[in-house]
């Protein structure tokens, strides 16, 4: 773990692995540190905003822990149409037909790691590594909302029309969030995800 | 009642932001001169988390009923219809049937309008705010009408102090990624002028100036962003992370501006020239 200088009113943890983040900010949510205003996962950090807190005390909950795996969330399942612009280019970049693309990508039952980005953008791991790539070397201007997509270690869906470099598999219809909605996002962190060809 | 006779440009109802549903990936938003719209509030006797009205400019409103209201934040001139003069941090008591119009700030970018009473907009996810960003929260256009709430008993205050004049001196601290950037970018960042471009908007102060160059050139994953945090992209033209930024964010993130100083980056007209100093720490 690396502790990085993020002003006086916040403190950037880095991390070896995406499972150390998911352990230390649970762990940090958990304990409610007074002072604590927001914990925020991603990757691999957890940033803490706080408006002034026991250094001490903040720092050794920072350090990684052995914890239990989560507990198993919710399945959501998101109906799919594998029509997506870069089907074609991720088959060729992993040597596969769009067709085991599309197989592994929905036989895959993903685990909502965190939400960042927008609202209801849920960072979905499990994906199976030949189906690592890394994001786009020229991201869109505007990814249309519903795209579902993947980059590095992640699959995801745009909750609304936004810039992105993600590779696009497909679409849904389903809207990812709604703040009229009593869960306004579709998926929180700990669901499991299902994506279903339609 | 209020009625909005023109809804001007970049007016949004704004207060204290959406605290604590980052885990959904909603930021906090609100005010991007938070002193100014606390002070606006304070002005008419309103609690500070009453939504206020920001606009930078063009804003015109008609009070269907009699009103105690105050403009904040930008310098600029008030024209008032039917009702007496008043000026920008000075409460005024305007009659039913006052229009109310603010001319093009003359120094600084965002007003704050505040009606004694509040205006009755409803929450979303416990805010008034409209995120610019996620889409999120209660709108306003011309035509719309906003019932003005209950008065609050208050006294009303002589205010507190007025604001100095606005800053262009901004100060910085190290972010958590000032080592992806050359010394010499840094050297810039602290020592040269970064002019605020037309493409900025709540969610980020736009700047071009020197090129800051990186060190490392490879992927960040994305990590937590702090409002104030000065994003660089490959282009090596810094964002200043203002309200409405996202949670997470791609780029490294080289300093994160002192708070006490991001209301000037957040009233600082395109074409203002920022100098930042670094504040140590």
């Amino acid at each position: 773990m690396r502790l990085l200088p993020y002003g006086p009113r916040a403190v950037l943890a880095e991390y070896d692995s995406l499972a150390e983040v998911m352990a230390v900010s649970d762990v940090l949510r958990a304990a409610a540190v007074p002072g604590v205003v927001d914990v925020v996962p991603a990757a691999r950090t957890v940033l803490v905003h706080h408006n002034g807190v026991d250094r001490v005390a903040l720092e050794a909950l920072l350090q990684p822990t052995d914890q239990a795996p989560r507990p198993v969330g919710p399945l959501v399942e998101i109906p799919v149409v594998y029509d997506g612009a870069d089907l074609a280019e991720v088959a060729s970049a992993t040597g596969m037909s769009a067709a085991d693309v599309i197989d592994m990508h929905s036989s895959t039952t993903f685990s909502a790691a965190f939400l960042g980005f927008t609202p209801g953008w849920a960072y979905l791991v499990g994906l199976p590594p030949p189906l690592h790539l890394p994001r786009r070397s020229t991201p869109r201007t505007a990814v249309p909302a519903g795209s579902v997509a993947i980059a590095n270690e992640f699959s995801g869906v745009y909750p609304t029309t936004s810039p992105g470099g993600w590779h696009l598999l497909g679409h849904t219809i389903v809207p990812m969030f709604d703040a009229s909605r009593a869960k306004p996002a579709l998926v929180v962190d700990g669901d499991r995800v299902r994506f279903v060809p339609s | 009642m209020i009625e909005i006779i023109n809804q001007g440009i970049g007016s949004s109802f704004q207060d204290l932001g959406r605290i604590g549903f980052k885990h959904l990936g909603v930021g906090l938003g609100g005010a991007a001169d938070r002193p100014s719209h606390g002070l606006a509030n304070r002005l008419v006797g309103n609690p500070e988390s009453m939504a206020t009205i920001e606009t930078c400019g063009g804003l015109c409103v008609r009070l269907h009923r009699h009103a105690t209201v105050v403009v904040t934040g930008a310098r600029g001139t008030i024209d008032v219809r039917h009702g007496p003069p008043m000026a920008v941090n000075g409460t005024a008591h305007l009659p039913a049937g006052a229009e109310i119009t603010l001319r093009s700030p003359d120094d600084g970018l965002r007003y704050y309008l505040a009606v004694r009473g509040g205006l009755d907009v409803a929450p979303v996810l416990g805010s008034c705010s409209f995120d610019t960003l996620a889409g999120i929260g209660p709108q306003l256009s011309s035509g719309d009408r906003f019932a003005i709430g209950p008065d609050p008993n208050t006294p009303l205050v002589a205010e507190f102090g007025i604001r100095p004049p606005l800053s262009t001196l901004i100060h910085l601290y190290e972010g958590p990624r000032r080592d992806w950037f050359t010394d010499a970018a840094w050297t810039l960042l602290t020592t040269q002028a970064f002019v605020v471009s037309a493409s900025s908007n709540r969610v980020g102060a736009r700047l071009t100036g020197p090129v800051l160059e990186r060190r490392h050139h490879r992927e960040l994953p994305s990590e937590g962003l702090v409002e104030g945090a000065i994003e660089v992209p490959p282009d090596g033209q810094p964002i200043v992370m203002l309200a409405d930024c996202p949670v997470t964010g791609g780029y490294p993130v080289i300093a994160v501006v002192d708070r006490d100083d991001l209301p000037w980056v957040a009233q600082a007209r395109p074409g203002t020239a920022l100098q930042f100093r670094h504040s140590g720490g």
